[in-house]
């Protein structure tokens, strides 16, 4: 049995790969800018917020990380509608991705925070600062330096979970290929295709978010 | 018009998650047993075998699992073998699983002291003597929690064999939402089916996390 792979017919149609790609790394980006103010807010919230804000924010945590992203997807987008809730794949896709990393970010950010040494929030407070000010200008900075690769690591598994996104028919890469296969039947190659492109985005976020980590984020 | 009590509706998603339980013990039984013969082949300390399978690892950590299942469900197609999802579920996750794991146990190894493979050697083992009575051992110990914690990512990575058509918790949560017209019901008890298999699994994971870490407190 040979196996004959023909690339082209799915090269021909790399507009639409590239769209995908588009897609994909908006969502992420998106994702990422939403997810994080979740889990930044969540994690201040499981140390030093009042019990009331305390325990669901633990259930929000666990309740994401136990479940599938394909699970969630699905009841944000077939499940809401039934409780009167109608979204768009787009917002529902935006919507699940936000609310899976930020419960992961939740968790990485609160490691962060936790190693915050005793003492500086002692001088801050000594200094005359709120709350807010100090989990501001002297907590958060530092605990994001510190967990700063566990973030991207997390930001780059939401990307790549995003592939599930094409099932409730957002057009991203992994729509995109489906598509591409259906026109011309070229399955496999379709899908090496669009999985290599993956691969590049994942070491393209990589990259940025190290660069912007240090520009924008803490400082270097 | 037949009506879905909501024990119709349990009953048939706890049939279902029978799949999800036997897709991810052999996902983590096979991934377990390819990714303990890639760790051993890396740590020969052959060139070519590190590079390839550090390749390998990057593959799979660096792409989408949904495009593993997709590529493996067309590409054992092509070579001439019929394909089902059950068969193509069971290979990609076995691979990404591997690869996880391999990775996982590589760092175990590393935190294994240098002085421990000098010591060995100077007591004249092998390598594979060296390996099975005097690293792995320690290794074994603090690979356990990340281990069982990766037990959870299998799990819910299965949840992903639905979209090649393969019938587990997902699937026939789907299936089950179509029937009787209560998408938010049916959803909710999977995602809640899932959580009971998945929240166990991971408190022991941390609690076994805290007793290896009781010591340097």
């Amino acid at each position: 049995m040979r196996v004959a792979l023909d690339f082209w017919p799915v090269l021909a149609q790399w507009p639409l790969l590239l769209e995908g790609a588009a897609w994909t790394l908006g969502l992420t980006a998106v994702a990422t800018l939403l997810g994080s103010s979740v889990g930044v807010a969540c994690a201040w919230a499981r140390v030093s917020g009042p019990w009331a804000l305390r325990v669901p924010a633990a259930a929000y945590v666990e309740l994401i990380r136990n479940t599938p992203f394909i699970v969630q997807l699905f009841f944000v987008f077939f499940g809401l509608p039934a409780a009167g809730i109608r979204l768009t794949p787009l917002t529902a896709s935006i919507l699940a991705m936000t609310i899976n990393l930020g419960a992961y970010a939740t968790e990485i950010v609160r490691a962060g925070i936790q190693a915050t040494p005793r003492g500086q929030i002692e001088a801050a407070e000594s200094l005359a600062l709120t709350r807010l000010q100090v989990f501001v200008h002297i907590v958060l900075p530092p605990a994001l330096k510190r967990v700063w690769p566990a973030l991207t690591s997390q930001i780059i598994i939401v990307m790549l979970g995003s592939a599930v996104c094409g099932q409730i028919s957002m057009e991203e890469l992994s729509h995109a290929a489906n598509l591409i296969q259906s026109r011309n039947f070229r399955a496999f190659e379709a899908y090496i295709l669009a999985t290599l492109v993956y691969l590049g985005l994942a070491i393209l976020v990589r990259r940025v978010l190290h660069w912007a980590g240090q520009r924008f984020v803490f400082g270097s | 018009m037949v009506e879905f009590t909501l024990w119709d509706i349990l009953r048939n998603l706890l049939l279902a998650a029978r799949w999800t339980v036997v897709l991810s013990l052999i996902a983590f039984a096979g991934g377990g047993a390819v990714g303990l013969v890639l760790l051993v082949l890396r740590l020969t300390g052959n060139r070519v075998a590190d590079a390839a399978i550090g390749a390998y690892v990057q593959l799979f950590q660096g792409t989408p699992l949904l495009m593993q299942l997709f590529l493996l469900y067309f590409g054992i197609a092509l070579f001439g073998v019929e394909t089902s999802p059950w068969m193509a579920a069971c290979v990609a996750l076995i691979l990404y699983a591997s690869a996880y794991l391999t990775e996982i146990w590589r760092g175990c190894v590393a935190a294994v002291p240098r002085g421990q493979w000098e010591a060995s050697a100077s007591l004249a083992l092998g390598f594979g003597q060296q390996l099975a009575h005097v690293v792995l051992p320690q290794a074994l110990r603090i690979a356990v929690p990340p281990t069982v914690g990766f037990l959870v990512q299998v799990v819910k990575g299965t949840a992903l064999a639905s979209v090649i058509g393969f019938v587990e918790l997902t699937k026939a949560g789907g299936m089950i939402a179509n029937v009787t017209y209560e998408p938010l019901l049916v959803y909710g008890c999977v995602a809640l089916i899932y959580f009971a298999l998945c929240f166990p699994i991971s408190l022991y994971a941390g609690s076994l996390e805290r007793k290896l870490h009781v010591g340097r407190r």
